[in-house]
């Protein structure tokens, strides 16, 4: 067994006997059981895994917990509060913008970091912020239609 | 008893009673009302429980394509209910009828009218129960929300379903409501379960776990056919918790987490026997295809890649296992899992959440039959993952072709046609253009590469080498693009796509910049029809879509908001494989092995997406979720004409590679 790691997630101190070369995602999913994020590739290509590290979008997967620190780290599972989605999650959901929707939890941690950062994001702004999130049911238009949505109500 | 009346009963019970209705197969219908015995074959079941839940179940799954979304909209509709009020159980293998499987955009035509005849059934028979208990004409009485109400009083689904004694399948006509009346079918309803999806709870195949479950991994052969000379697992078996299972070329290791799985896998050495030359650099070498003088389409093996991989989770409960994974054929599965493990079907009961999508990538049951393998030998829950080197390497493609085009053309009308499909296959073989004379074909293959079903088959490639040489002969008879198809088209339907994919387009009076090109093209499969005309630059040997305005037309329209969807899902999934995607073997062994080779399109890549639909409601409904895929690829072809001179002959269409 090896030395216990702290990590704040979703605002609450969560311990991990993973040894500190594991990925953030590996312990968020498997031994935290906080499996909203996601896997897609594990080479921090397509998005799937985005979460939020003292509010900046990172990629969990290529992100070994030894560099969280400690850091917050923010998941899908910690968007909702009090059974309220996230103007971004609300967004997602009433734009219809997903298909499958095993993209939709990395898309709305990315959108949501934009949000904070750059409410007023341009277009182009948006596309280039969003483009290391990868939707293979090819969502873009409606997705992005709900980010912009989501920047709008946001202001 | 009839086999539909056991199972009947079975369900009743588990339902803890209620009102149950078999929703059967048009045919069998046909066979009872002529007065024949019906066959037993059900296609749903649909539900009313004393406290009016109702309960749609059924084998289809849900895979992206809003199967579920359109079922519940069906029974809201015909039931006059609610569509927050009506539960889809779907791909339980258990509470299911059978069914071979959600694909080949079967679940529009084929399902949904069966499921609203069954609603209307079963709203028709509690208005005649309510008129027995309330001693009224049933002509009184109005069923609306749940609740058939008339002036003796009102009764609720609920009500008349806790004293339901309707114990065989109804099978009378009964009237739809019509298209004009519709409040929810035709409608934009929410996806169903869209709420589970942005807050991150629904819990797919491959977020499932359970109390004491082994991870698992498999050792994965390096190349095509190759087979284990030697193995050495003894490090991999000295690690505290991991167990190895060998079974023949099967060798795998389960661990407490996928960490030391990966580790104990890793730990194993193996000497292979490697036979295969396979490679995908030359297409028709790698299938024998002869020479000749005809013109030579190519299309390269593709990954379907879904973004959630193959995942299952195995747990036995005595002597029967249930095995929870992603897959649009739940029984298939359940078959490939029994056989493998030499046990009754009855044993087997496989499980579909909603799944990570698949786009005709997850028929069979790989990852489920590992997990059960794996967890049979070791005694304990098992789950899989496959990564995304796995998915790209050990999954199969959609098969890649070569196609053979000849034509004759007399003052722009064409004169004969032929078209020779070696491989890819025979979806979309078939000319929409009139010809006198034609000769269309497909021959098999042995494809070494594991290949299989994928979005819209090989009518993506066989439309692409149609209407790419249909491009080339309209600038042989120097004809527009358009014109040139119109003349030669009477298909009444695809000229009305064309048509107004081209008006919406602009496609008459568009002005085009230097180093830019328009083209257009067209297709039909599986009764819907389709058109898509984009605008391209061409800049530092790349390709960039611009714009792209697509024309659809699939019968009568269920639900404009998801089909709308669909179609732009489908046109940006062919920019893919038009423009970038091919998954590439060398000496037999596979060199593409995640995203960062194999491009995918981003959101940078989409262009302006523009969707006409023609909805036709004197037409039935056909399946949306394949057809838009396949007029993209030409149409960028035919623009590259304009933009730099020239097309291409391949899928992807590379500029670098090709004179
Ligand atoms: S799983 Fe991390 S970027 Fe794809
Ligand atoms: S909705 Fe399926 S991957 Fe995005």
């Amino acid at each position: 067994m090896g030395a216990l790691t702290k990590l704040r997630v979703n605002g609450a101190v969560r311990e991990t006997d993973a040894p500190e070369g594991t990925s953030l995602l590996e312990v968020l999913r498997n031994d935290l059981d906080l499996t909203g994020t996601k896997y897609g590739g594990g080479e921090g290509m397509c998005g799937a895994c985005t979460v939020l590290l003292d509010g900046v979008a990172v990629r969990s997967c290529i992100t070994p917990i030894s560099a969280v620190g400690d850091g917050a780290v923010e998941t899908i599972e910690g968007c909702e509060i009090d059974n309220h989605l996230s103007v971004v999650q609300q967004a997602f959901a009433d734009q219809g913008a997903m298909q499958c929707g095993y993209c939709v939890p990395g898309m709305v941690m990315s959108a949501t970091a934009l949000l904070r950062k750059n409410p007023k994001a341009t277009d182009k702004e948006i596309i280039e912020h969003m483009d290391g999130n990868v939707c293979r049911c090819c969502g873009y238009p409606q997705m992005l239609k709900a980010i912009k949505s989501a920047l709008g109500a946001g202001q | 008893m009839s086999l539909i009346e056991i199972t009947r009963r079975q369900l009743l019970k588990a339902l803890g009673g209620g009102f149950l209705v078999a929703v059967l197969p048009a045919w069998a219908i046909a066979r009872l009302q002529r007065g024949q015995q019906a066959p037993q074959t059900v296609d749903a079941w649909l539900h009313i429980s004393a406290t009016g839940e109702v309960t749609v179940l059924t084998g289809k799954v849900e895979v992206g394509q809003n199967a579920r979304t359109s079922v519940t909209q069906a029974v809201a509709e015909e039931l006059r209910v609610a569509a927050s009020s009506v539960k889809v159980v779907m791909g339980d293998t258990d509470l299911v009828p059978f069914d071979r499987g959600t694909f080949g955009s079967q679940t529009t035509p084929q399902m949904i009218p069966q499921i609203r005849r069954a609603a209307a059934t079963m709203r028709e028979a509690l208005v005649d129960m309510a008129a027995e208990r309330l001693s009224v004409a049933r002509s009184s009485l109005v069923a609306a929300d749940g609740v058939v109400t008339g002036c003796g009083g009102s009764l609720t689904y609920g009500e008349l379903a806790a004293g339901a004694k309707i114990t065989k399948a109804i099978p009378r006509e009964v009237a739809l409501t019509p298209v004009s009346d519709w409040k929810v079918m035709g409608t934009a309803v929410a996806k169903v379960g869209a709420y589970e999806m942005v807050n991150g709870a629904h819990k797919f195949a491959s977020d499932m776990m359970v109390e004491g479950m082994l991870w698992a991994k498999v050792l994965r052969s390096p190349s095509i056919g190759a087979k284990i000379g030697t193995v050495d697992v003894s490090k991999a078996q000295a690690m505290v918790g991991v167990r190895v299972v060998r079974d023949g070329e099967f060798v795998a290791v389960a661990a407490p987490s996928l960490r030391l799985a990966t580790a104990a896998r890793d730990a194993i050495t193996a000497e292979w026997v490697e036979t295969s030359k396979v490679s995908t650099g030359d297409l028709p070498k790698l299938f024998a295809v002869p020479s000749t003088e005809r013109v030579r389409y190519t299309c390269a093996y593709i990954a379907h890649a879904p973004l959630e991989p193959r995942a299952a989770l195995a747990v036995w409960a005595g002597d029967k296992i249930t095995v929870h994974t992603g897959t649009s054929r739940p029984f298939g599965v359940r078959t490939e899992v029994a056989t493998a493990l030499g046990i009754p079907e009855e044993k087997v009961r496989v499980i579909v959440p909603d799944t990570g999508s698949g786009y005709g990538g997850k028929h069979y049951g790989d990852a489920a039959v590992e997990a059960a393998r794996i967890s049979k030998a070791v005694g304990s829950p098992v789950k899989i993952v496959w990564t995304r080197e796995e998915e790209f390497k050990f999954a199969y493609c959609r098969p890649g072709g070569v196609i053979d085009v000849d034509a004759k053309v007399e003052d722009g009308e064409l004169q004969s046609w032929s078209h020779v499909n070696y491989n890819s296959g025979g979806a979309g073989l078939e000319t929409p253009y009139r010809v006198a004379q034609k000769s269309e074909r497909f021959q098999q293959f042995a494809s070494p590469i594991r290949q299989g079903s994928y979005r819209a088959l090989a009518s993506t490639f066989n439309n692409f080498a149609r209407e790419s040489h249909m491009n080339a002969l309209a600038r042989e008879a120097k004809m527009d693009l358009l014109d040139f198809r119109l003349a030669n088209l009477g298909d009444e339907r695809m000229i009305a796509v064309l048509n107004a994919c081209a008006e919406k387009f602009g496609w008459r009076t568009y002005s085009v910049e230097d180093g830019h090109g328009i083209g257009i093209a067209c297709g039909t499969e599986k009764g819907s029809y389709v058109a898509t005309a984009a605008e391209i630059a061409v800049k530092d040997n790349e390709i960039k879509v611009l714009r792209a305005v697509t024309a659809y037309e699939c019968g009568k329209v269920l639900n404009p908001a998801l089909l709308q969807l669909q179609i732009g899902g489908a046109v940006l999934q062919g920019l893919g494989g038009a423009l970038w995607e091919a998954v590439e073997y060398k000496d037999g062994r596979c060199e593409t092995s995640a995203f960062s080779s194999y491009r995918v399109p981003r959101y940078s890549d989409s262009p302006v997406l523009e969707t006409v639909v023609l909805d036709r409601p004197d037409l039935p409904p056909a399946g949306a979720g394949e057809t838009p895929i396949i007029a993209i690829a030409p149409a960028i072809n035919g623009a590259l004409f304009q933009a730099i001179g020239s097309q291409r002959n391949s899928l992807p269409l590379r500029l670098g590679l090709l004179p």
